[in-house]
């Protein structure tokens, strides 16, 4: 199966809109399929995109004020109730502040409540680092039970959302705040718990969650200059992972490059790494935040800063290629 | 509900499911026994009185629901559940065994009839509202009522108060909250570890209505409940003071007792003072 990628990915003016936004229509929709669905927000309804919904099924939209632990412990006795609740904060504050809530309310009593973490990542820019969660796929993804998901754009958290409202699980949802290209349509797929090649290769895997799959779409392309052939592959499920689409890849170019907008200790790239280290112990380098949290500035700026950019990841990614050799099996 | 039992019947059920708790702790040999002693008849005037449900199907929708926040008291509901129909009496003396259903806190998907997993104070209070919620606003279902406990060391806890103004804000009717007001915590008094004085004045201001109560007078209880259900226009809360390891005199008012279970000596003394209500009566049956 081809993933449908946008056509005119790499122009200046590739469409941009912020994940967020994808949210805020497919939580619009899934409302619309379902009277069960309710929505809860702490006091950040625009930002984090509950707009729409609230104004379409008013009765089913709840301000929690600014109370992230009782925003997620009234959902999880909505969900008793019988009811699908999203609730939707920034991601440093729900999951960040609420996490034993939602351990002991939402994942050990196996409620399907959907946190919505939005506003995660550096890209966050000027609000600084108090608000530029790094931690949540770290802190969501240990939580047995939890599904995890960071989509890779708008278009696909559209459909993540209207994924989790029926998957009777709970579920978490990192979202960001910034604009950011658009690289899959309507037609690309999107199933929970599925990772999809955008981009067939042979030297190295190039595995990337949340906005930076676009960066490593980015990065093969600009790998491909310097003759060398890399893989893209976009893993918006980070739990449960998709062990045979990251193994059979990896079979192939024996060597992993993994990419998350968060800290590289725990996150995505140590879900690939705990998977790989197990069943096939290739050589992985893992971009994100190295132990250290984010500060004020652009977007942009922040982005280059920490080596987030399709241009870092492919300079990276060449000297891995260069300097490591693949793996082969009996190693 | 178990029919109509007389208030002298409802006294000797509290009594028998104290005697539960002390023989359930004994043989778990850890666990808390002050908090379920001392809520005996606050959850037997629940289980046997107060609360609309049906023990052999506890999903039946219309019933009316409980949420346990002070997990740590569970032992008092297991037995309350146990003598109401739930399950077997025998089943409690697995507690806190390996491959149990009754876990050392309760966990709802093990145990039907369980409506919350608790534990971690302070959240349960925040599970019962949010099922309010949906009764009163989404459900169109006047006729049911959410009840909940709350310890009062408990309310130390911010997410209590998060809940107290997400009741009040929405005048969520049909719950009915009974704080345990024993005074004693972990680490001591409640008065010396974190005062909760003015309390009444506390959850008024939070938009609630607030009734105290003889939390051993189950006449008491279960008149507190009935004005709580009268009340249309604001969540109830009950101030429902009790004596922490009620009906066993040595256990009695001592916060020693709150996180301690009774070792096979002072079990047997225990369920002695229980038959004899501490010595007033002769038993007649010394087994
Ligand atoms: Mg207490």
């Amino acid at each position: 199966m081809t993933y449908h990628l946008q056509d005119n990915l790499f122009d200046e003016d590739v469409a941009q809109e912020p994940i967020r936004s994808g949210f805020g229509r497919g939580l619009k929709a899934a409302g619309g399929d379902n009277e069960s669905i309710v929505a809860l927000c702490a006091d950040l309804t625009d930002s984090t995109k509950m707009g729409d919904f609230a104004e379409a099924y008013p009765e089913r939209f709840i301000e929690i004020g600014v109370a992230e632990q009782n925003l997620v412990t009234v959902a999880s006795g909505l969900a008793r109730a019988g009811k699908i609740p999203f609730t939707s904060s920034y991601a440093a504050f729900s999951p960040g502040r609420n996490w034993e809530q939602i351990r002991t309310t939402i994942a050990l009593n196996n409620q399907p409540v959907k946190v919505i973490g939005s506003h995660a990542g550096v890209s966050v820019g000027p609000d600084g680092a108090t608000h530029q969660m790094l931690e949540d796929i770290a802190l969501m993804r240990v939580l047995p039970n939890m599904v995890v998901i960071a989509p890779g754009d708008s278009v696909e958290a559209e459909k993540a959302t209207r994924a989790i409202a029926t998957n009777d699980k709970p579920s978490y949802m990192r979202l960001a705040r910034e604009k950011t290209p658009i690289f899959s349509t309507d037609e690309s797929p999107f199933e929970i718990g599925q990772a999809y090649v955008l981009k067939e290769g042979s030297d190295i895997s190039l595995l990337g969650t949340g906005t930076m799959s676009y960066q490593l779409l980015v990065a093969a392309r600009l790998l491909v200059e310097r003759g060398i052939s890399a893989e893209v592959i976009h893993v918006p499920t980070i739990k449960p992972i998709d062990e045979t689409t990251i193994m059979t890849s990896v079979q192939k170019t024996g060597r992993v490059l993994t990419a998350e907008e968060a800290q590289a200790a725990g996150g995505f790239g140590s879900a690939v790494a705990e998977v790989l280290s197990e069943k096939m112990p290739v050589p992985i380098l893992r971009v994100g935040m190295q132990d250290r949290f984010g500060e004020s500035g652009e977007p942009d700026q922040l982005l280059k800063e920490f080596g987030l950019t399709g241009e870092a990841i492919a300079e990276k990614a060449y000297d891995f290629v260069k300097k490591v050799p693949r793996y082969k099996k009996g190693y | 509900m178990s029919g109509q039992l007389t208030v002298s019947q409802l006294n000797e059920k509290a009594n028998k499911i104290r005697q539960d708790i002390i023989r359930m702790l004994e043989n778990a040999g850890s666990g808390h026994s002050a908090g379920p002693l001392g809520l005996a008849d606050v959850l037997t005037a629940l289980y046997f009185n107060i609360m609309n449900f049906r023990a052999s199907q506890p999903e039946w929708p219309e019933r009316d629901v409980f949420f346990l926040s002070n997990g740590h008291t569970v032992p008092v509901q297991y037995a309350a559940m146990a003598e109401a129909g739930f399950f077997e009496v025998d089943e409690l003396m697995t507690l806190r065994k390996f491959g149990s259903r009754l876990q050392g806190h309760p966990e709802r998907e093990l145990l039907p009839g369980l409506e919350n997993t608790s534990g971690p104070l302070g959240s349960g209070l925040s599970q019962a509202a949010g099922y309010a919620y949906s009764l009163q606003y989404l459900d169109d279902q006047k006729h049911r009522f959410v009840y909940c406990v709350t310890g009062d060391g408990e309310l130390n806890e911010g997410n209590i108060w998060e809940a107290a103004m997400f009741a009040g804000k929405y005048k969520l009717s049909q719950l009915v909250v009974f704080v345990d007001r024993n005074n004693i915590q972990i680490d001591g008094t409640t008065e010396d570890i974190m005062p909760l004085e003015d309390l009444r004045g506390k959850w008024e201001s939070f938009g609630w209505h607030v009734q105290e109560i003889d939390g051993h007078n189950i006449e008491s209880i279960i008149d507190a409940a009935s004005m709580a259900r009268a009340i249309t226009n604001k969540p109830s809360v009950v101030i429902t003071h009790t004596i922490p390891g009620k009906g066993v005199d040595f256990m009695e008012y001592d916060y020693k007792w709150h996180g301690a279970p009774p070792n096979t000596e002072q079990a047997r003394e225990a369920l002695k003072k229980l038959r004899t209500l501490n010595g007033k009566i002769t038993s007649g049956d010394e087994a």
